[in-house]
């Protein structure tokens, strides 16, 4: 296949430090006395326990989940009784602890009983439940389940199938050494990613410092022969393991911004998923273990171990020699810095007393004084530009780190802070030492908090709003009905009026007053009834009235 | 067992702010004995001066400010303002015309503003600038090249100059600059070519100045490579100014100097390798960078042919300083993803 590789902006050089952990053949890791499990593992919804304390469990054994699409359960590595289950100190930038199933080791490590499975006659659909329930998720580093990416590239349509074993980051050669030790495996993990997602042609990127890990992954591709499948070695220069810059150089294409590689139809999986998802579709078995690199200049004997999740990495380290023990006489010097991650992205871990994870892919143990960057001590930016020309996203760090440092937030925004991949490039190179991902780390934060609570509040006005409304439409409503209510009585007091069925009521009410003026006929009252005496007292006035007038004219 | 929680990276590849300034001054050192060459040893005095005087407000003030003083004056940047100030000025000047401008430099141009990476202006342009509007005087009173005077001034009879207590006698050596020179002569309506045969012009421009300018661009180029600057600045400045002398040279080359001549005299090159790449108040884009060259190579060209001064590169640099935010707004790059 001919592949046309691109280039992405900036990136850096680094010292790759590889060759540390590469000097002796991977190991396996003997079982710890004691499995620290945390319930998520994963990006997405929270698992449940399933067992109870006190309970005996089983390599293999289910004993936490979820009922969520977006979850990824969690099996016991090895045989043990629960011991308790409750907040642990677990390995998160923040430094908080989690809920964590703590498992006292029998070394037994007796399994449950494992049906064996023919994936070939397995229809996608029956593969991606298979998966789900074996607790597979992304190896790489964010732990996002693989069954719902799978489904949701298979729903979307994927033209390249992109399998990232390009591990950038000095130190790590975890990826390196599970590609040389088990090419087969992963290329077939390969082949049943291209079962179910059906893309147009597979690139394998590996960066041209693990010649052999090139090499062991061309000949089980030959062996395998997975069609329109190509391994193709990529420039070292970090972070081409970045998804972003991977698709960048094997493809040309840019995600736009707010999309992921799927909406372009291109589909990102590690080198590590691919092995993941062969053991549990060959072997039936769960997400147990997996690839670490111990490594650094703090630890004695750097190497690669094949570890049971929930293994302490105060054992490992033990594993890999102990802290060395430098400057007896400057007891200051002697601290070690523990990182979780390589040296670029990783995070600090405050206590060697956390357990490795699915997303562990590396302990880094540097010697404190080394660290390039101390926090508070930094000269001014002098706006070189440095950070701008290796910068991989084309931002403007200075720009970025000149309104953060001032919280104009809304500036951060418009100048695309979201757009960070925190790859550490910027504050490599930066003259003045300024730890700028630490600054835009804290930005992200403030505007995610600021978001949440405007959230919440607008969620608050509209309430709010809404009950005024509804207050405001149930008083209209009682208005309306007593006013219908009041319209009904009256008409109806005013039909028993009408009742006489007069066509019209202004006349009948002028006949009634005329009957009535009629009826009230002028007769006075004091002449009416009279008795005879009366009468006649009456006739003499009026005869005597009509003779005085007589007498008068 | 650890405690201390840092931020990721841990990890560094930078050279530091200081072995960047270091870099500036090393850059500066074949223009700087191109001109003690040319005008005496004089120039190191003023240049010591300057130096010393920036170290001193810049202390004084970090002091006021409650600031820490050592890293600050560690870094170096007061010794390249005070060293780039000094050269800026005539080749023999007086104590207090020194003391004067880098005061206004180190106190107004740059901590007014909050020190160093907040200051909008270039200091050493803006103490120089001030000299200019108020000693026009003394700030245009060059002496000739050594080689035309014959003079030899030792270190002793330019410190008693500089401090103001030798005798009058050296104001008989001097003269216009080259530019100034040119600028006289062609308001008097002289053609080039004639204008080109008096004493004080030699190949390309003039004597000593255009060995001086020289000692500029190696200095520069040697900042190019080990990429203490980046090419956009000077390249965009160069390129301008010399395009658009080079447009009015085609169209009269008795009215107009050659493009050489405009790269070789005055500030044009110590401006393009060394001021205008301050990258404080320079543009901070790729794109910014460019259009911040071009249009000091072209204020520069405005001024020295039509302005009030001989030369433009201080007030080019300055007002171009003033349109870099609004540079930098509009030049952004396309972030990856954007449509």
């Amino acid at each position: 296949m001919d592949i046309k590789l691109s280039r992405f902006n900036g990136g850096i050089h680094l010292d790759d430090h590889k060759s540390e952990s590469l000097t002796r053949p991977v190991q396996v890791a003997p079982l710890p006395n004691q499995l620290i499990m945390p319930l998520k593992q994963h990006i997405g919804e929270s698992n449940k326990p399933l067992v109870n304390v006190g309970d005996r469990v089983l390599r293999g054994q289910l004993i936490a989940g979820s009922s969520s699409p977006i979850s990824a359960p969690v099996h016991a590595s090895t045989s043990g009784i629960v011991r308790s289950i409750g907040p642990h100190l677990v390995a998160h930038a923040s430094g908080q602890s989690a809920d964590c199933i703590i498992i006292d080791v029998d070394g037994k490590d007796a399994s449950i009983k494992v049906e064996p499975i023919e994936v070939s006659q397995m229809q996608a659909a029956d593969i991606l439940d298979h998966i789900r329930r074996l607790g597979v998720v992304g190896l790489g580093g964010a732990s996002f389940p693989t069954s719902p990416k799978l489904s949701r590239g298979i729903d979307l349509g994927i033209h390249t199938l992109i399998i990232n074993g390009a591990e950038c980051e000095p130190y790590i050669t975890c990826d390196d050494s599970l590609m040389q030790n088990q090419a087969y495996e992963t290329v077939r993990g390969i082949g049943y990613l291209q079962r179910m997602l059906t893309p147009k042609k597979t690139l394998i990127g590996i960066e041209d410092n693990k010649p052999k890990a090139i090499e062991a992954m061309k000949l089980a591709l030959q062996t395998e022969s997975l069609p329109n499948t190509a391994v193709v070695s990529i420039p070292t220069l970090y972070p081409s393991g970045g998804e972003k810059q991977l698709i960048q150089i094997l493809t040309g294409n840019e995600i736009p911004t707010g999309q992921l590689a799927f909406d372009i139809g291109i589909f990102c999986q590690n080198v590590g998923t691919c092995l993941a998802i062969t053991q549990a579709l060959e072997l039936n078995q769960p997400l147990m273990s997996r690839y670490v690199t111990v490594s650094g200049d703090g630890v004695r004997l750097p190497g690669n171990w094949i570890v049971r999740l929930g293994t302490p990495i105060k054992y490992l380290i033990e594993l890999a020699g102990g802290y060395v023990q430098n400057g007896l006489n400057q007891p200051n010097a002697t601290q070690q810095h523990l990182v979780m991650g390589g040296p670029m992205m990783g995070f600090s871990l405050s206590s060697d007393n956390v357990p490795i994870v699915k997303s562990s892919n590396n302990i880094l143990v540097m010697q404190q004084q080394l660290i390039a960057q101390q926090p508070g001590i930094h000269d001014e930016c002098v706006r070189c530009g440095k950070c701008a020309e290796v910068c991989p996203a084309q931002l403007l760090p200075q720009q970025l780190y000149w309104h953060s440092r001032s919280k104009e937030y809304e500036k951060v925004e418009a100048y695309n802070l979201f757009d960070c991949i925190e790859c550490g490039c910027c504050s490599a190179v930066c003259p003045s030492q300024i730890p700028l991902v630490q600054y835009y780390r804290a930005s992200k934060s403030e505007i995610r908090a600021t978001q949440r609570a405007t959230f919440k509040s607008d969620r608050a006005r509209i309430r709010f709003e809404f009950r005024e409304k509804r207050l405001l439409l149930k008083k209209q409503q009682e208005e309306q009905k007593r006013r219908l209510k009041r319209e009904a009585l009256l008409k109806k007091s005013a039909a028993k009026k009408m009742d006489s069925s007069v066509a019209d009521p202004i006349q009948a009410a002028l006949d009634r007053i005329k009957a009535k003026k009629s009826e009230q006929v002028i007769v006075p009252k004091n002449i009416t009834n009279l008795t005879a005496d009366q009468q006649k007292q009456i006739d003499e006035a009026d005869a005597r009235r009509c003779s005085e007038h007589e007498q008068n004219t | 067992m650890t405690s201390v929680i840092v931020s990721s990276p841990y990890v560094s590849q930078s050279k530091s702010l200081r072995r960047l300034m270091i870099n500036v001054i090393i850059g500066l050192i074949p223009g700087t004995l191109a001109y003690a060459w040319f005008f005496g040893p004089s120039i190191m005095i003023n240049i010591a001066i300057a130096v010393l005087f920036a170290l001193g407000f810049e202390a004084v003030i970090l002091w006021l400010r409650k600031k820490s003083i050592k890293p600050h004056l560690n870094d170096y940047s007061a010794v390249v303002t005070g060293w780039l100030f000094a050269l800026c000025l005539p080749s023999h000047s007086v104590w207090w015309l020194i003391v004067v401008g880098i005061g206004f430099a180190m106190i107004a141009g740059k901590h007014l503003y909050g020190g160093l990476g907040f200051n909008p202006f270039n200091p050493a342009m803006v103490g120089y600038v001030v000299l200019l509007i108020s000693f026009p005087k003394e700030m245009t009173s060059w002496h000739l090249p050594i080689p035309m005077s014959g003079e030899t001034y030792g270190l002793v009879d330019s410190l008693k100059f500089v401090l103001g207590i030798g005798d009058s006698t050296w104001d008989a050596f001097t003269a216009a600059t080259p530019l100034d020179h040119v600028k006289t002569a062609l308001r008097q309506d002289i053609p080039i070519s004639e204008i080109f045969q008096a004493p004080l012009f030699g190949k390309l421009g003039g004597i000593g100045w255009e060995w001086i300018s020289a000692g500029w661009l190696i200095g520069g180029l040697w900042l190019l490579i080990n990429k203490t600057i980046r090419w956009h600045i000077p390249v965009a400045l160069l390129g301008s100014l010399g395009s658009i002398a080079w447009v009015f040279y085609l169209i009269d080359a008795e009215t107009a100097t050659s493009p050489l001549f405009h790269w070789l005299s005055g500030g044009a090159m110590l401006g393009a390798f060394f001021i205008a790449t301050d990258p404080v108040s320079a543009a901070t884009t790729n794109n910014g960078r460019i259009y911040y060259g071009i249009l000091i190579g072209l204020l520069v060209y405005l001024i020295r042919n039509w302005g009030g001064y001989p030369d433009g590169v201080a007030f080019a640099v300055l007002l171009a300083n003033m349109c870099v935010p609004l540079i930098d707004y509009y030049t952004q790059p396309k972030v990856y993803g954007a449509k």
